[in-house]
Order: C-alpha cells, then sequence, then structure tokens
C-alpha cells in the first residue's frame, strides 16, 4: 500500500504537475495561433518569437523592478511587470499589423502568402529579442521558489517519495484558468467579442452585418499579445528564458491548436494538454514508479524511457501528423487547413 | 406615374473588369410590395439584385431608394440606408446560436433591438424554440428562417432575398412564401428572385422575366402566369 502511494506521488511529482503546467503554456500558445488564424484566416509562424519579446519586455521591468527594490514577495515580480509586457507586444504587433499584414489585406492576399510574411515578421522579431537582450540565458524568476517544497511534504506523510509544487507551477494554472475564464467570456457574452466570432465564422456576412473589419483586426491583436506575452512569461518563470527556446516552442504550439482544431479555442486549450502529457509521458523514465508498482521480482533493470529527451520534439509531430491523417480538422472540428 | 420605393434603373454592368452581364436591366419595387425577378439559369437574375444592392460595377444606369440616388454607395452603406440583403448561400453565422445570429444582425444598431428581436420570433416562432441552438444545427428551411431573421433585425424598408427557397422542400417552400407575404404586409418592400417561378409569381405584385441580362416580359404577377410566351418559354406550358 505505501509502494502504491509512493509510485504516485512519483507520478504526480515528475509527471502529472510538470505536464499541468507545460500543457498551461501550450494552452494560451495555442489560444494565440488559434485567434490570428480565426480571425485573420493565417498560420502566424511569429508566434513564438512574439513570445519571447512579450517575455523580454516583462524580464527587463522585471529587472528594473528589482533595482529600485520594489517586490510583490513571495510572488515573483514579473507578475507585477506582466501589463507592461502585454502593452508593449500590443504596440508592437499592431505596428506590424500597420507596416506589414493591412497592405496584404487590402490585397486580398490568400493564405500562403500570410504565412511567409510571418515567417519574415519572424526573422525580424528573432533579431530584434536577441539584439536586446542577447541570445543566451536569462533568469528573472525570484520570491519564494516552492509552494510545497520535497522535504516539507516527507516530514508530512512520512512517505518515502517527495512531491515538489513549484510557485511558479502553481501560477501557471490559476493564471491560465483566469485567463481562459476572462476570454470565453468575452468571445461569447460580449458584443465586441460575438462580433469577433461572426466575422471568424464568415467574413461576408458579417461585412453585411454591418461589423468593423479593422476593428475586429484590432481586438485579435491586442488580446493576442496578451495571450503571448502571458504564455511567454509563465514559461521563463516555469523553465527559463531563452529566445531560441521560444523559437522553438512554435513546433508544440502548432501542434497544439491543429490537435484541438485551427480556429477552435476548446479546442487549443484541449491541444496544449495532449501535447504536454504525451511529451512528458513519454520522455519520463519510469522505472521509479515501477519499482514501486512492481513484485520485486519483476524490478525493471532499464529506464523504461520511451524516447530519449532531446527527441521531445518528434512526439509533437508524431501526434500532428496522426491527427491530420485520421481527423484533419482536430478534435474539436477546427478549419479544415 | 409615381416612381417606385426602390429602382434600378436600365442598369449596365459587369463583376471587376468582366464583360457586361446585364444590359439595361430595368428592376423596381414599389413600398410594401413583391417584386419577383424569374428567368433561366444564367439569365443574370441574382447579378441583377447584386446590382441594385451595390456588389458590383454598375456601369450606366442608376440605383436610387426612395428617391435618392444611391448608386455610388458600398452595400455596406446601403444596410445603413434601410436594405437588407440575404444572400443565397452562406447567409447565417453556422457557429453561433440563433439568437446571437439576430443580435449580429442589429450589429450597426444603436438602439434597444429586443422589441424587433421579438417580432422576429413572432414571425417565425420556431426560431424562438430553437434559439439557444446553433445555427448550423438547423434544417434547411430554419436556416433560411434564421437568413432572413438576421435581415430583418436592421428594420430595413427593403428586403432583399436571392433564392430564399433554394433547396428546401414544397411544403417548406409554401411556408417560407406565406413568411414573406407576412414580411410584406408590414410594409417592407420585397425584392426577390427565384427559381420556383409560378409559385414566386403567384405572391408577386410584380414579376420581371429576364434573359441574358436584358428584361424580356414585365407585368404583375398574374399577367406574366397568364402570358402564353412566358408560360411556353419559362413554366413550362
Amino acid at each position: 500500500m505505501i509502494d502504491f502511494l509512493n509510485a504516485i506521488v512519483a507520478l504526480s511529482n515528475f509527471v502529472l504537475i510538470p505536464a499541468i503546467a507545460y500543457g498551461s503554456q501550450l494552452a494560451l500558445g495555442a489560444l494565440g495561433v488559434t485567434m490570428v488564424y480565426g480571425v485573420l484566416r493565417f498560420s502566424n509562424f511569429a508566434h513564438g518569437d512574439t513570445m519571447a519579446f512579450g517575455t523580454m519586455v516583462v524580464i527587463l521591468f522585471t529587472w528594473w523592478f528589482q533595482s529600485m527594490g520594489i517586490s510583490i514577495n513571495p510572488l515573483p515580480t514579473a507578475l507585477l511587470a506582466l501589463p507592461f509586457g502585454i502593452a508593449f507586444t500590443a504596440i508592437l504587433l499592431l505596428g506590424t499589423d500597420r507596416m506589414v499584414y493591412r497592405f496584404y489585406r487590402k490585397q486580398k492576399a490568400v493564405p500562403v502568402i500570410y504565412l511567409i510574411v510571418s515567417l519574415g515578421v519572424m526573422f525580424i522579431l528573432n533579431g530584434l529579442v536577441r539584439f536586446i537582450i542577447g541570445p543566451g540565458d536569462q533568469r528573472f524568476a525570484d520570491g519564494e521558489r516552492f509552494l510545497l517544497s520535497a522535504r516539507d511534504f516527507k516530514a508530512m506523510t512520512g512517505l518515502k517519495e517527495g512531491l515538489a509544487i513549484k510557485t511558479s507551477q502553481s501560477i501557471t494554472l490559476v493564471t491560465a484558468i483566469i485567463v481562459v475564464i476572462v476570454l470565453f467570456w468575452f468571445l461569447n457574452r460580449t458584443r465586441t467579442g460575438k462580433s469577433m466570432r461572426a466575422f471568424s465564422d464568415n467574413e461576408d456576412l458579417a461585412l453585411l452585418s454591418g461589423i468593423n473589419p479593422e476593428r475586429v483586426v484590432l481586438y485579435t491583436w491586442l488580446i493576442v499579445a496578451a495571450l503571448a506575452t502571458i504564455a511567454g512569461t509563465l514559461y521563463g518563470l516555469d523553465k527559463s528564458f531563452k529566445p531560441f527556446t521560444y523559437f522553438q516552442l512554435l513546433l508544440p504550439i502548432f501542434a497544439a491548436a491543429i490537435v484541438g482544431g485551427l480556429g477552435s479555442p476548446i479546442g487549443a486549450i484541449a491541444g496544449g494538454f495532449v501535447i504536454a502529457f504525451s511529451e512528458v509521458m513519454i520522455t519520463y523514465a519510469w522505472k521509479k514508479v515501477l519499482t514501486y508498482l512492481m513484485p520485486d521480482a519483476l524490478d525493471p533493470t532499464g529506464l523504461i524511457q520511451l524516447i530519449a529527451t532531446e527527441y521531445k520534439f518528434a512526439i509533437s509531430f508524431v501526434i500532428l501528423v496522426i491527427v491530420l491523417l485520421f481527423r484533419p480538422t482536430g478534435l474539436f472540428k477546427g478549419k479544415s487547413l | 406615374m409615381t416612381e417606385p420605393f426602390l429602382i434600378g434603373d436600365t442598369m449596365t454592368g459587369g463583376y471587376g473588369k468582366g464583360p457586361d452581364i446585364l444590359h439595361e436591366c430595368t428592376v423596381s419595387v414599389d413600398k410594401g410590395q413583391i417584386a419577383v425577378i424569374v428567368g433561366p439559369n444564367g439569365a443574370g437574375k441574382s447579378t441583377a439584385m447584386k446590382a441594385v444592392f451595390g456588389m458590383l460595377d454598375v456601369r450606366s444606369g442608376s440605383v436610387k431608394l426612395n428617391g435618392e440616388d444611391i448608386t455610388k454607395l458600398s452595400p455596406q452603406d446601403r444596410v445603413l440606408k434601410g436594405m437588407g440583403f440575404v444572400p443565397q448561400t452562406q447567409n447565417i453565422f453556422t457557429s453561433m446560436t440563433v439568437e446571437e445570429n439576430l443580435e449580429m444582425g442589429a450589429y450597426i444598431r444603436e438602439d434597444d433591438y429586443a422589441e424587433t428581436m421579438a417580432q422576429v420570433f413572432d414571425l417565425f416562432p420556431i426560431l424562438k424554440d430553437k434559439r439557444n441552438q446553433h445555427a448550423g444545427e438547423l434544417s434547411g428551411g430554419q436556416r433560411q428562417q434564421v437568413a432572413v431573421g438576421r435581415a430583418l433585425m436592421t428594420k430595413p424598408s427593403v428586403l432583399m432575398l436571392d433564392e430564399p427557397t433554394a433547396g428546401v422542400s414544397p411544403i417548406v417552400m409554401d411556408e417560407l412564401f406565406d413568411r414573406i407575404i407576412e414580411v410584406a404586409r408590414t410594409g417592407i418592400s420585397i425584392l426577390m428572385v427565384e427559381q420556383n417561378a409560378r409559385q414566386a409569381l403567384e405572391i408577386a405584385d410584380k414579376g420581371y422575366v429576364l434573359v441574358q441580362g436584358r428584361n424580356a416580359y414585365t407585368g404583375t404577377g398574374q399577367e406574366l402566369l397568364a402570358d402564353p410566351e412566358v408560360r411556353k418559354s419559362f413554366l413550362g406550358g
């Protein structure tokens, strides 16, 4: 029985909690991608670097606040800097829209042109972020590190296995839940939110109904700025900030959005968790959990790790391929690609 | 003779830079009446309606609403002037509920539209029952009711319908026509393109038979139904 409890605790500590936190981050990222796809009708490859830009601004403000001695201990100072990051990212996205995307909107460009254009924007943002903050690793998490530390847990329960919950993980989950509730309330209950859904559903009819497309586009970018900055900051607090890592996040984020169904917000959330859990579970070495569960004679000798963590991106790819083969519109019937 | 409420007068035009599809085509409707445009496939029926609504270039001729020249206005501006348009396809927001569809119809209105929505629900009681259902889950006839209801939400003075009975069963078609007559009785002028020429002309105050973008026959619905030429060519004897 104790063995069973130990197995559960080890599983929670190494798989469930990290996957829930990672899944929330992916879900917020995928929501941004899906919003752009639903309203502006293109796959925004610059989203990963938008997240990097937003996080960079948050980091800079965090450092500034820290140097002035402002903090909201035990919470990380980054939360205080978050609104500033969102504001700057919103300015960046609206500027990009004004200078780049609007031109193609006037031309009524096909989606593949937008996609290539967003690739160009991605490279520019890529350079901009590295130019300002450098390509290296940045740590900016401060405040209390653990909500529940492994040692306290062991002392509390007397179990051999410890269960640690990082502050960043709990903040991630709470923030993600709040953001999702606010977003769904906005889309389903407000006039502006409904007009965005109408525009996404049927552009011509939305125009006939007098919905102003430029206004819809403006609100979309504002929401995307908030989602990208929040997702990026939470990821950075949980792990660390490095521009290249954020660029790489593009793959699991797109996988999440497509698996859930592009254009479907609820799908983006589900997709985020599907990808996160697959990634964490497949790259986890199950030896410890199985040792607790199996009779002694059957104790595994190897690590029982299906795929090394270096190959974790392969998992997003494989899930993507499977979904596109068997259910091209995603789990929640998004628009087909 | 007094001028009709809405008239597309001797319109010539086509899509973009393409060739002319309409040739000096005239369609009009009086206040609270029903005008129907019929004709063979490819006669430019829908095109004539879209020209009246400003969705293509009218190169010569004019469109007048209540005496005002609106030839140069965009479709959106014509909605503000009191024209409602129900496209033939993709005329509802499928992923939104029936009620949200109607709300979006009223998007340009700043005032309280609850009364108009109640009127639409009175006109189409089935929509009231299904108000919280996604419009995409409804049957063909119900979808058309949503589409007409959405257009009515702006309280238009003219309602333009592009083949409202396309793809619905004959029983549903009769019911839709009954509803359209009811709408006309409230003082809204109706301009409608129809494939089901005989049934449409029966409820029409005025009928236009178009052939290759030109007016071929014009008259009251009854006159056209009685005209041996029209019967032979378009109504199957």
